[in-house]
């Protein structure tokens, strides 16, 4: 087994970034996030865990060029990120964002059919990405006749086929159940190695994030910074089994300890710093 | 077809078989109503005699162009009151009520305006129809998720491919059953105006029937109508159903 030794040169960064919402029609401005600085190195996979609220979709929005930070630079491949979402960067969001008045296949065809790519390339793509999502015997189906798991698979798949070399999943399993989660982990964990994207996966989850990624960020509550970064040091070839390592629950445990008095604040206690 | 729709059939079939033994067993006097198979007999004789289908026609045709200036119109009215939250503020409480009032009471207005012509009923058939069209734009138009907004900058797609590619689709339920209001609407409106004053058509030439005691013509131009407004409701029902099932949007 290799130890992941993700290379060194930096993917994306965010160096000094803050987010603040401004206020509208007489609501307060939320600062909602950073300053944070951040250095995702090429093919490395990051979680970002932290309590809701905490900024969590703002730093993904900002790394993807989809919002401007307030202050602070964004890079993606040494170039700066200027109010658009540069090439090469996939999303999938929170949200279920399938199309449901087309097919699943469709659904998957529609960024390579946009960028005018030859029929018999996408065709290929899209079979290959449906195929390896697990969803070729629902290509003719409705995102409407899937379960909420599927949808986001055929939203993993529309992303897939771009061939992404940066992957941003936002809460991708947020609404399935912890068993279903774990096997969806697997999934994420097999499109790293084949694709040897870099991922940022942003979940609520703090086995979630343990099992599945080489360094995790532990969030404060709002405005959310890095209070702690953890390396794993799992081998490249890992999947949910590892939850039965030994060094998982002690991964578990240090983010628990960053995380508790935060989630805690987030609720509305105040002054409980963690132990 | 499904149970309930067998069920629909039946009842439909034994009132109107009750109707017609009830008008051959001189329950109700001839005078009043003819029995069902006489108002098809009548109506296919009419028909084929031509004699009136140029008036037939000429509603329809009115009847097509209030729906279709409608469905354009008020889709294209719905969307701009759309980009427009101060407009829509305001208008807000006339779109509420607006099938509240009775439209008709300016049927005269029109006449007087543009004359006894079919501008007032075309008219007449937009003002009623339109208004639903706008309300489903306005409604389908909320209901576009906002994280598609997203996905279009993630595959930079500019400001016109968002709205042609994702939001119109994503809409597009909600402008059918506006579609399908729209033209009911418009029936109704244009028949409803002929029948009041209108120099020719078919309800000026039902209501031509009527004062002059033709209950053949009468009734057999009045199944027509409801015939033409059944099919052509149930087939817009049938399509907004698949659309609606499709998209896992509950309709009754
Ligand atoms: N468009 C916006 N306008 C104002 N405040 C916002 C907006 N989007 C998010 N927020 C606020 O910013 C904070 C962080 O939101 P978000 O990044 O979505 O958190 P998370 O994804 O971690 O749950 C929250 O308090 C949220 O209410
Ligand atoms: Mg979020």
């Amino acid at each position: 087994m290799s130890v992941a030794v993700p290379g060194e040169d930096i993917h994306a960064s965010l160096s000094d970034v803050t987010r603040v919402y401004p206020g509208v029609a007489g609501t307060p401005a939320v600062h909602a996030l950073g300053p944070v600085d951040l250095k995702l190195k090429r093919g490395e996979f990051f979680a970002v865990v932290g309590p809701s609220g905490c900024g969590k979709t703002t730093l993904l929005e900002v790394l993807a060029g989809l919002q401007q930070a307030t202050a602070g630079t964004v890079t993606f491949e040494g170039r700066p990120i200027a109010g658009k979402v540069p090439d090469g960067i996939g999303v999938v969001f929170q949200e279920d964002a399938s199309f449901p008045w087309l097919t699943v296949w469709d659904n998957a065809a529609f960024g390579l059919r946009r960028n005018g790519v030859d029929p018999a390339k996408i065709r290929r793509r899209v079979d290959d990405a449906l195929a390896f999502m697990g969803l070729t015997d629902f290509a003719r189906a409705y995102p409407a006749q899937l379960s909420g798991g599927m949808r986001q698979r055929v939203c993993i798949s529309r992303t897939l086929v771009l061939q992404p070399r940066l992957i941003l999943l936002d809460e991708p399993f947020g609404a399935l159940d912890a068993q279903t989660r774990l096997l969806m982990g697997d999934e994420v964990l097999r499109l790293w190695r084949r694709t040897g994207a870099t991922i940022l996966l942003i979940t609520h989850a703090l086995d979630e994030a343990a099992m599945l990624s080489d360094r995790i960020g532990a969030m404060s509550a709002r405005p959310g910074r890095f209070m702690e970064i953890v390396a794993t040091g799992w081998p490249r070839e890992r999947d949910s089994k590892i939850v039965s390592d030994a060094g998982f629950g002690e991964i578990t445990g240090r983010l628990w300890d960053n995380l508790r008095g935060e989630s805690m604040k987030s609720l509305g206690h105040s002054g409980v710093a963690a132990g | 077809m499904s149970r309930v729709g067998w069920i629909r059939i039946a009842v439909i079939a034994i009132a109107i078989a009750l109707l017609e033994a009830s008008c051959r067993l001189g329950l109700i006097d001839h005078r009043v109503v003819i029995p069902p198979s006489e108002m098809a007999d009548a109506l296919v004789h009419l028909l084929i005699s031509g004699q009136d289908n140029d008036q037939i026609l000429r509603t329809f045709g009115i009847v097509v162009l209030a729906a279709v200036i409608s469905a354009i119109g008020g889709f294209a009215l719905g969307v701009i009151i759309h980009a427009l939250p101060r407009v829509r503020q305001s208008l807000d409480p006339f779109f509420a009520t607006y099938y509240a009032v009775p439209i008709f009471i300016f049927y005269p207005v029109m006449i007087v305006i543009f004359g006894l012509s079919a501008i007032p009923i075309v008219l007449m058939g937009v003002a009623t129809a339109i208004v639903a069209m706008i309300i489903a734009t306005l409604n389908g138009l909320d209901r576009v998720p906002q994280v598609l907004t997203k996905v279009a900058c993630v595959h930079r797609m500019g400001r016109i491919a968002t709205a042609l590619l994702l939001k119109l689709p994503a809409a597009a339920p909600h402008l059918f059953t506006g579609l399908k209001l729209a033209v009911s609407y418009a029936f109704i409106g244009v028949i409803a105006s002929e029948f009041i004053l209108a120099p020719a058509g078919l309800g000026r030439v039902i209501s031509d029937a009527y004062t002059d005691f033709d209950n053949r013509k009468m009734y057999a131009l009045m199944l027509l109508l409801i015939i033409v407004a059944t099919v052509v409701n149930m087939f817009l029902h049938a399509v907004d159903q698949h659309l609606a099932e499709r998209r896992g949007i509950g309709k009754a």
